[in-house]
């Protein structure tokens, strides 16, 4: 790939170090070589995609559907009841012996293949605006957002939807769809907190997570603040960010512990892996991480506008919107940005399944960018 | 398609960007009010893994620390040496953060946030090397040795003693009885054992520091700060003359002497001057003295002493009341002289409450020819490296009543230990000023027994108050004097 984008996977390399040397420096030791394990895994399957589709990729729109599918089943499996577990309310893993494993990252790289294929194929009669020919991509997408109501992962039903309306916007240029489509999210979500006690939880945290009364704290049935229940992830994880101030503590001076042992921030290495690193790198390591995520998506962006075909500028787009995205939700969701909702931080956090969808979107952004730079090389 | 994406790309820097601005929003502008928060878990661990300083007083350790290592974390819990010595001065920090008494207005220094600037510099390097930061010392005006004879004293009855350099305002004793060990208060089910402890009297709490938040009616000593008006606006002297029949006439009817346990011999004096009304505790004399002067001349004086307002003491405000009449609990400044009972607050009764410490601070006033010193516990603040933070100069606060006053004052007083109602507190050889009470509190012959006086008369060196509540048949002068006595003879050095 002599002529892909030079940027992306030193990027994406650093990014997966960062990772790597905070899970090793939160523990146990175990956790860091699992990780190093799943880049290993990872960048193979990385070379493997890059090896399989370098002549070129397009076929996959061929099989557009088969990704539809794929995304909807890698979604399905965590509800299945042998191999799905609910984590904090959510189902979003499957396990399979002592492998732990979250379809739902893959199912965002099937979903933005399918996405790019058949917008490509339809984006001219979507754009008039003709009933029938929305129908498989609102079956489609219907699904996605029922599945993922039902599997409590909103981080995810966020996130799909955005990509969603990002990738109609650009195939369709109608600015009108994304208002309604917005429109309907927020009618959608407004019902879904009714019904949903898990759901309403997260947008009272949101707006309010000190309470100066104490109220039932479902977990145990007593009263208790709302910063003690409720919202101790969040806030804790703001007194994570508070403490690390503007210069840090330092690598490997934060406080996550506390004098009993129990970790002070719930699933640190994961979801809140930023709290941590904003801890201990400050407001200047935080930035210059986020600044990494802006150039990525920068390169990302280019690629889009740089591909000569239809397919390639939407998946493009697509995987760079997706990243970005997926940033969005979770560090939005730990500054209160917007409601908290428990997804990856993009190569950093712990996690094989995501490590391996990200190098599958880097493996993907670079296919278009080398095909788009021998096109122009050509001509 | 390139418009498309360029708006959509230029959603996602946006996106991106806005995080970079909320984590500056937490991270810059959000960081003090997070770390004043209670919950702050992040907070809690840093402040135990301050090598808090420690507490002394008269080279004994009265508050130090035991180092743990627990998961990774080196910590420091407190540990109370002299557990029961002055507890209610000390205070307790717990791990779990809570602190009272000095340990939490002296925070800032314990934990060597607010030292000098080069002990700030040295400690913040320390910190961001992961070196454990210490704070400073502080070295207290306590003499662990008078502190403990008031307590053997006060002998699990409910009171307090305080002892004061009369001419530096140093606090040398404040003792409150009940007492309770500190290090109870961390121990499992420690605290409710603490809660427990309710004095002789029954109805007091271990936790409360009498010397500065216990509210007891003043009683006859508060006769001095009635005399201190009455000579000091001019309208009587020592030698004014009163006729006692043995009661006052207030609002027509008869307000009996015979109220009065200080007061020894013939219930009727006949004749006297108001010196001699002041050392046999003749309520008609003070009675007649409030009438005439009124009790808002009175209460302007009180307010002079300190009535009406917080004593400045290093401990926190919550930890100290002020003295001064009391309606419905609460602290009542009345209208006008017709509001006020003014013959029985002349001598101490009506709604009148008064610390000890506020009853130290009139006769050390008396003591320092009508000036008053400023009370102060802390001596010395010692960085951990043996520099000196801060060192406390004594203070006066100000001129409160004429010299001449203030004078003629102890001269009575003097007369009271003499020939008077405090005769027990006598100490061959040192003239002793003093003044006896004994409050009534509606109980029938159960009584707050007061004694507050200074030493040498000539030359006043110490003060010392002493208050010992409910004391059946206990008068001033036999309960209270030999304590207070006891106090002087081991300050002097007898």
């Amino acid at each position: 790939m002599p002529l892909a984008d030079p940027y992306l996977l030193p990027m994406a390399a650093l990014l997966t170090a960062i990772g790597v040397t905070e899970i090793y420096r939160l523990g146990p030791a175990g956790n860091a070589f699992r990780q190093g394990l799943w880049v290993v895994i990872g960048v193979g399957v990385f070379a493997a995609t890059l090896f399989w589709l370098h002549s070129d990729y397009r076929a996959l729109e061929r099989y557009k559907y088969v990704f539809g599918v794929t995304a909807l089943v890698l979604l399905f499996l965590p509800r299945l009841p042998v191999i799905g577990e609910p984590i904090n309310g959510a189902r979003l893993w499957i396990h399979i012996g002592s492998l732990q494993f979250q379809p739902g990252e893959l199912g965002k790289i099937a979903l933005i293949v399918f996405l790019a294929a058949y917008l490509r194929e339809r984006r001219e009669v979507l754009a008039q605006g003709r009933l029938k020919d929305w129908g498989p991509l609102l079956v489609i997408w219907g699904a996605a957002m029922l599945l993922l109501f039902v599997t409590n992962d909103l981080g995810s039903a966020l996130l799909y939807y955005g990509i969603f309306l990002a990738m109609l916007y650009v195939a369709t240029a109608r600015i009108s769809f994304v208002a309604a489509a917005l429109g309907l999210f927020l009618v959608g979500s407004f019902a879904v907190a009714q019904g949903t006690p898990h759901v309403r939880e997260r947008v009272t945290n949101w707006l309010s997570p000190w309470s100066t009364h104490p109220i039932l704290c479902p977990q145990n049935g007593q009263m208790m603040l709302r910063q003690n229940c409720q919202s101790y992830q969040e806030v804790q994880s703001l007194y994570s960010l508070g403490h690390g101030g503007f210069g840090g503590t330092g690598l490997g001076h934060g406080i996550f512990t506390g004098t009993t042992g129990k970790q002070v921030i719930p699933d640190l290495n994961t979801d809140f892996i930023y709290s941590a690193l904003a801890q201990e790198l400050g407001l200047v390591g935080a930035a210059a991480l986020l600044l990494l995520y802006m150039a990525f998506v920068l390169r990302g962006f280019r690629i889009a506008l740089a591909a000569t075909d239809g397919f390639s500028k939407l998946l493009a787009a697509g995987l760079s919107f997706g990243f970005a995205f997926q940033t969005f939700v979770i560090v939005g969701g730990i500054t209160r940005v917007i409601p908290l909702t428990g997804i990856t931080l993009p190569f950093v956090s712990y996690g094989g399944s995501s490590v391996v969808a990200n190098f599958l979107l880097v493996a993907g952004l670079m296919l278009i960018s080398h095909r788009a730079n021998r096109l122009e090389a050509g001509a | 398609m390139n418009k498309q994406l360029l708006h959509v790309s230029v959603a996602a820097l946006v996106l991106l960007a806005a995080l970079i601005v909320s984590t500056t929003y937490w991270q810059t502008w959000a960081v003090g009010d997070l770390a004043d928060r209670q919950d702050n878990s992040i907070q809690l661990i840093t402040r135990l893994t301050v090598d808090r300083g420690k507490i002394l007083a008269g080279g004994r350790v009265l508050a130090a620390n035991v180092r743990h290592r627990k998961h990774g974390l080196t910590i420091f819990t407190r540990r109370y040496p002299s557990g029961s010595l002055a507890p209610q001065v000390i205070g307790y920090a717990t791990e779990a953060g809570t602190s009272t008494g000095l340990e939490q207005s002296l925070d800032d220094y314990l934990t060597g946030a607010n030292t000098n600037l080069t002990n700030t510099f040295k400690e913040e390097l320390r910190r961001l090397g992961n070196q454990t930061v210490h704070g400073a010392n502080v070295i207290l005006t306590l003499r662990p040795a008078v502190q403990a004879l008031a307590l053997q004293q006060l002998a699990g009855r409910c009171g307090a003693v305080v002892a004061l350099d009369a001419k530096t305002g140093a606090v040398l004793a404040m003792a409150s009885s009940p007492t309770y060990n500190a290090n109870l208060i961390e121990q499992p089910k420690g605290y409710a054992k603490v809660l427990k402890i309710k004095g002789s009297c029954g109805d007091s709490s271990a936790l409360v520091n009498n010397a500065t938040a216990g509210l007891y009616p003043p009683g006859s000593t508060f006769k001095m700060v009635t005399a201190a008006a009455a000579l000091d606006s001019g309208a009587y002297t020592p030698s004014s003359v009163f006729n006692d029949p043995g009661y006052c006439i207030e609002y027509g009817q008869h307000v009996s002497n015979a109220g009065n346990p200080d007061q020894n011999g013939p219930e009727a004096f006949g004749n006297v001057t108001l010196a001699q009304g002041f050392e046999h505790s003749i309520n008609s004399v003070f009675c007649n003295v409030g009438k005439h002067i009124g009790g808002e001349e009175i209460l302007k004086y009180a307010k002079r002493f300190g009535f009406y307002s917080l004593p400045p003491l290093d401990t926190p405000p919550s930890a100290s009341q002020a003295s001064g009449l009391y309606k419905n609990g609460k602290l009542w400044t009345p209208k006008d002289n017709f509001a006020i009972d003014s013959g029985r607050l002349a001598f101490g009764q009506f709604n009148m409450l008064a610390t000890p410490l506020q009853m130290a601070l009139v006769a050390a006033t008396i003591a320092d020819r009508g000036v008053q010193p400023k009370p102060y516990l802390v001596q010395k603040i010692v960085a951990a490296d043996g520099s000196t933070v801060a060192k406390t100069t004594p203070q006066m606060l100000g001129q409160v009543i004429k010299p001449q006053t203030a004078a003629e004052l102890n001269q009575m007083m003097q007369l009271v230990v003499q020939a008077g109602t405090g005769t027990t507190a006598q100490i061959p050889g040192v003239p002793v000023a003093g003044k006896t009470g004994t409050a009534e509190l509606g109980l029938g012959s159960i009584y707050d027994a007061w004694f507050v006086c200074f030493a040498p008369a000539n030359n006043p060196r110490f003060v010392v108050a002493v208050v010992v509540e409910k004391q059946p048949n206990g008068f001033g002068a036999s309960v209270s004097a030999p304590i207070a006595r006891a106090i002087l003879e081991k300050l002097l050095g007898r």
